[in-house]
């Protein structure tokens, strides 16, 4: 495993610690995962990851990258494109029989609205910042570098916009610009979006791993499969946490236009902090993207086992535990 | 019979530079393999189109040989689709070239119609056609294709026709567009020395020609001199009674009207030349033929739509001589019929009242005719309409209000075998317009609005006024008789035989709101049999009293031998009838049973406090009580019931197609709230109708095997002997409503629903409006039923968003006045959760639209599509307008 720090991550690791298998990470910081083996360092350092991969692996699951909306193209480069090369070659190497690369579903979003579709082709042209950018790079590279099930079985899994009690990235950030006041709606909020709840999307990449040497090849993406508008998720998360929910709205062509600007202004600042607005999450929020699941489910045998709305009670819980 | 084995070579330099060459490869959809010359015994060198090397190559035997000609100014590459699906299924395909057509030879002589006939019979013999012929024409190439078949009975398997004619009646103008044509100089300017008459013809095309199509078509006729064929074909339409081809037009439509192999006519209405008229004249000839207007088509129908594969279904059906033997459609035994007439037969000397209408007059008083007096008045009208020309088969639109005049119009149009023709006002202008265009009739009994629409818009057939007008009324609306001179000159006159059960009796147009008005044909059996059925299941005869709030069954009074009564209303506007009306009616029929249609339920409800205790006394005595149309609530009908405490309330389900399928009383609607079944129930199949639910598969399509498995979600289909012939000149339509398994003639309804263990049918919704979610087919209706539940709902509709297949489920909500929100978008987050909570299945989003779009005919069915549009749009971050 790599990346277990995370808030996926880690729930990955557990839960391939629960079932009994025997997990080794791979991290900068340590996994925090009980029963699991943490091995320290960086997926971009062959020798680091040679020695993680060591020998008797039956399985990777790289789930390591760069993860922001800004940031300096040649760092997303060298951890999600090179990171990604370097842990291949070593799994290649040591014939470790699978390999999980997860992914995103930005890696084949150029901006306008996905509805119902399944896993089109990654498209590192076409995807819009340099996070999407390099993961579709990253991800055409894993698949290239199948070897079938008569060697490494290769699968790309896309969870798509996972969230879940101890989020950073979707749910705290959310919370934290509503709590200030700072979460306008973008449109009118009426885009529906796919979102995967963390457990869900754990399930889904340990189904990938044990499943690969049948899958191989092939990219599939992950969502609980209930699309729900901007609106009402980001209402939903808001209510969990007890902040109120956006009231106000900006036009969407106005927030990419402004998500382009501010973008570029944080380029000549570097050493700030993150962006309020970027293109790539103005595009998020306001165009519609939800997807066909019925391969994903098919092939993988997987369900997602948590409603969305069973996780935002979860949320509620965890938010309600946490202040009382 | 390839091009090198019949010396192309040897053309010489007389004929024009195209003359009777192959085509250049690259035209567009035409494979040049099956291009085509040959030289006939007299020297004529023909270009055709010929597939039969591809059905060699294939090693096929084909069938027959289909006979394609084209008409003016087009050539073969007209039929290029035709050719190329004949392969396909096992029929070799012609498509000759005229001569001076095409890329035929230029003879440089001028052909008359006999001539070409005969030509064309040159053509097959050089041809060496044996084997069954199937002849198939467009525009004046029907005429020729038709003289073709008229002379070779021996080989002729059939006869298929787009837009052509073989008649022209001399007290009818020639269409303008060919008066044009023919007028003096401007016929060489407008066929020859320009290229006007071609480009006006390809511009006739719905919609318009590719360029490249265009081109292919513009091919032989470059130049004045390949163009002098179009200027000879316009000359010799015999346009006048003198004129030299019109004995020749006149044998061929004449031995068109003896023809018995199966026939196809397939037509594009919007033709400035060969109008509907001409339609009906060759079903007049052709009266097995299966005919199809292709709406929204026009001249070059063959161009503007897929006409090759409903030829290649016929072929088909043809091959299998299925065609021409008459459907058997009957369920009764032919011993048992009685015809529709027979209670009105049976009361003839009979002095008390038949029908009475309350609709004239002041308050309680009824204009009444006794069984006799209407008997009397149906012979003299249907003698008087033989008298003026009316035979069996001809079509009369009646619009004329209800009431005693229409009843006794409807009876003596039967009587004689004339098909009535019954199109509700309520289709509006437009929708008329269309179906009297549709259905064509040869004559209409109207009154003055009916005539000044039939006048102004150019409706078909004979006027005939059903009320007295002045000299100068009856000449401005066009009218040739009034219905009183009608009947007066049939007095004493001896009626024509009988029609038999077979025969047409009427076209019914549907309502409209479910799509475009169809005409729905019953025959004579049908009729009486729907009359058996109402009979039976209502327990309807002499000795009831019928009170018709409901105009469409006051007709059935005498078919059922039974005296009714139109109460006080304004007939087309059933909201008028009010609870009062109701009670007079009863008291003056001595009235037992009332027949309602859901507005006038509404509004008896709302004027019950005007009822006075001899009122209630009269409304006391009412044992059954009918409405049909639409489904009313279980209140309404609780409502209703307490007016006529004594009545069992019955609301059947049908359609036009079949009037009567299943009846629920208001004891039966009680009982079905405690089920838990999604939709509406609307009860058991009568006695005589079979009820089957054909399974939807993942993509909604209603591919399951009739059954009646309880809890299967499906499309319902009907058996019954009152189910309707057809529709009237669809047979597209027809054949995609028809099922024959289980064995018998089954009609898709179009509505989706499931049957439950104790046979009863629930409606869930039309097969249009099934959601294809990953989960399977979902009906929007049950959900619905939930939703509605909410209080700050007044309706709700259930649509999907996305793609076929993994639809998501969306509610879009219409909220009560009284909620305030007046701005369509998503719901606010209260009614959000509440319509989730009250929902069975998971929604993806609640959405509000403050006025749902409805159908303008009864502002009751939700539009959904258009709806399920405007979600759409709004969820995948577009605009959000007022759906």
């Amino acid at each position: 495993m790599t990346g277990a720090s995370g808030l996926l991550g880690g729930a990955v690791a557990r839960a391939l610690v629960a079932r009994g298998d025997d997990v080794r990470t791979l991290q900068r910081r340590a996994s925090g995962v009980a029963g699991a083996t943490d091995v320290a360092g960086s997926v971009t350092d062959p020798a680091v990851v040679t020695r993680a991969l060591g020998d008797g692996v039956d399985g990777v699951v790289h789930l390591a990258a760069k993860v922001s909306l800004a940031g300096e193209p040649e760092e997303f480069d060298a951890v999600n494109v090179g990171g990604t090369a370097t842990l291949l070659e070593a799994a290649r190497r040591a014939g470790v029989p699978r390999f999980v690369q997860v992914s995103s579903p930005s890696v084949a979003h150029a901006g306008t609205s996905l509805v119902g579709v399944g896993a089109e082709p990654a498209d590192p042209v076409g995807a819009h910042g340099d996070y999407a950018r390099t993961k579709a790079l990253a991800e055409l590279l894993a698949l290239a570098g199948d070897g079938g099930p008569a060697g490494t079985s290769v699968v790309a899994v896309r969870p798509h916009l996972v969230w879940g009690p101890g989020d950073t990235q979707l749910v705290e950030r959310v919370i934290d610009r509503a709590a200030r006041g700072r979460l306008p709606l973008l449109g009118h909020g009426a885009a529906l979006i796919d979102s995967t709840y963390v457990d869900n999307a754990a399930d889904g990449i340990v189904a990938a791993l044990d499943r690969a040497p049948d899958v191989h090849g092939r990219a599939y993406v992950l969502t609980n499969g209930e699309p729900r508008t901007v609106a009402d998720l980001l209402a939903g998360i808001c209510r969990a946490a007890g902040v109120r929910p956006p009231a106000w709205r900006v036009p969407a062509g106005l927030a990419g236009a402004a998500g382009g600007a501010v973008e570029a202004l944080w380029r000549v600042r570097p050493g700030a902090d993150e962006p309020p607005m970027t293109r790539f999450l103005a595009e998020q929020l306001s165009t519609a993207h939800w997807f066909d699941q019925r391969a994903t489910r098919a092939d993988l045998r997987w369900r997602p086992a948590v409603s969305v709305d069973e996780g935002l009670d979860r949320l509620a819980a965890y938010y309600g535990g946490r202040a009382g | 019979m390839s091009a090198r084995a019949t010396g192309r070579t040897s053309r010489t330099s007389r004929t024009s530079p195209r003359a009777a060459d192959t085509v250049p490869p690259a035209l567009p959809g035409l494979d040049p393999r099956y291009s085509h010359v040959l030289q006939d015994a007299r020297g004529a060198r023909w270009h055709f189109l010929d597939n039969l090397p591809d059905l060699a190559d294939r090693g096929v035997e084909p069938a027959g040989t289909v006979l394609a000609v084209h008409g003016n100014p087009t050539w073969s590459y007209l039929w290029r689709r035709v050719v190329a699906a004949g392969a396909d299924v096992g029929w070799r395909v012609v498509a000759v070239d005229q001569l001076e057509m095409g890329l035929s030879e230029r003879t440089g002589e001028p052909r008359t119609l006999p001539q070409r006939v005969a030509d064309l019979a040159a053509f097959t013999d050089a041809l060496g056609l044996e084997g069954p012929v199937v002849t198939l024409g467009h525009d004046w190439g029907g005429v020729v294709s038709l003289g073709w078949a008229v002379d070779h009975p021996q080989q002729l398997a059939g006869v298929a026709l787009l837009n052509t004619a073989v008649h022209q009646s001399d007290d009818v103008p020639l269409p303008a567009a060919l008066r044009l044509a023919l007028a003096g100089p401007v016929l060489p300017l407008g066929t020859r020395t320009t290229r006007a008459f071609l480009e006006t013809t390809l511009a006739l095309a719905r919609p318009r020609l590719p360029r490249d199509v265009a081109e292919a078509y513009r091919l032989p006729y470059r130049t004045p001199a390949a163009r002098r064929g179009i200027e000879g074909f316009v000359v010799d339409i015999p346009a006048t009674p003198d004129h030299p081809s019109r004995p020749e037009l006149d044998r061929i439509s004449d031995g068109v009207t003896r023809l018995d192999v199966p026939a196809l006519l397939l037509w594009g209405p919007h033709d400035p030349v060969f109008s509907d008229r001409y339609l009906d004249d060759l079903v007049r000839r052709l009266p097995h033929a299966h005919v199809h207007r292709f709406a929204g088509a026009g001249h070059l129908v063959a161009e503007d739509v897929d006409v090759a594969s409903p030829i290649m279904t016929w072929l088909g059906g043809a091959a299998r001589s299925e065609l021409s033997a008459p459907s058997a459609s009957s369920v009764g035994s032919p011993s048992s019929f009685v015809p529709i007439w027979g209670g009105l037969d049976a009361r003839a000397a009979d002095d008390s009242p038949a029908v009475l209408d309350m609709t004239v007059g002041e308050h309680d008083a009824a204009r009444s005719v006794s069984w006799r007096a209407l008997d009397r008045q149906v012979r003299r009208i249907a003698a008087g309409l033989h008298g003026i020309g009316v035979r069996r088969g001809d079509r009369v639109s009646l619009l004329v209000e209800p009431g005693p005049t229409l009843t006794a119009l409807v009876y003596a149009c039967l009587r004689i075998g004339a098909v009535v023709v019954v199109a509700d006002a309520g289709l509006g202008v437009r929708g008329l317009t269309r179906a009297q265009r549709g259905a064509w009739p040869g004559y209409v009994v109207a009154q003055r609005k009916g005539l000044a629409a039939a006048r102004a818009l150019g409706w078909p057939g004979v006027r005939i006024s059903a009320d007295p007008l002045p000299a100068a009324a009856r000449r401005a609306l066009g009218v040739r008789h009034e219905l009183v001179d009608v009947a007066r000159s049939g007095e004493g006159r001896d009626l024509p035989p009988e029609p038999g059960p077979e025969d047409e009796a009427a076209v019914l147009f549907t309502s409209g709101s479910t799509g475009p008005a169809k005409g729905v044909v019953y025959t004579h059996a049908q009729l009486s049999a729907l009359r058996d059925v109402l009979a039976t299941h209502f327990d309807v005869g002499p000795a009831t009293g019928l009170v018709t709030g409901f105009a469409p069954f006051a007709l059935l009074g005498p078919a059922l031998g039974t005296r009714s009564v139109t109460p006080r209303m304004d007939v087309s506007a059933p909201r008028t009838l009010t609870a009062r009306a109701v009670a007079d009616a009863v008291r003056a029929a001595d009235g037992d049973m009332v027949f309602l249609s859901p507005a006038a339920v509404l509004n008896v409800v709302d004027t019950g406090g005007e009822l006075g205790a001899a009122d209630r006394a009269a409304l006391g005595r009412v044992r059954t009580f009918l409405s049909t149309g639409a489904p009313i609530s279980a209140d309404l009908l609780a409502s209703a019931g307490t007016l006529m405490p004594r009545a069992t309330a019955h609301t059947p389900y049908g359609m036009t197609e079949c009037l009567l399928v299943t009846d629920i009383t208001s004891g039966g609607v009680r009982d079905a709230a405690a089920a838990p079944d999604a939709g509406v129930c609307v009860g058991a199949a009568i006695d005589g109708v079979d009820v089957l639910v054909a399974a939807l598969d993942d993509d909604g399509a209603a591919t399951g095997r009739p059954e009646a498995t309880p809890g299967v979600l499906g499309e319902v289909v009907v058996r019954a002997g009152h189910l309707k012939e057809r529709y009237d000149r669809l047979r597209l339509t027809d054949l995609a409503a028809v099922r024959d398994v289980p064995p018998g003639r089954w009609h898709r309804t179009g509505d989706v629903g499931h049957l439950d263990a104790a046979g009863r049918l629930w409606i869930e919704g039309r097969l249009a409006h099934v959601l294809t979610t990953p989960d399977g087919p979902l009906a929007p209706v049950g959900t619905e039923q939930h939703v509605e539940r909410v209080e700050q709902v007044r309706r709700a509709a259930l649509v999907g968003v996305g793609p076929a297949g993994v639809q998501q489920a969306v509610a879009v909500v219409e909220p009560v006045a009284s909620a305030g929100l007046r701005r369509p978008g998503l719901a606010p987050a209260e009614l959000g959760a509440a319509v989730r909570a009250a929902s069975p299945v998971p929604l993806a989003a609640v959405l509000v639209a403050p006025a749902m779009p409805t159908d303008v005919r009864h502002n009751s069915k939700i539009d959904r599509a258009r709806l399920a549009a405007w979600a759409d749009g709004v969820l995948t971050g577009g605009r959000v307008g007022a759906p």
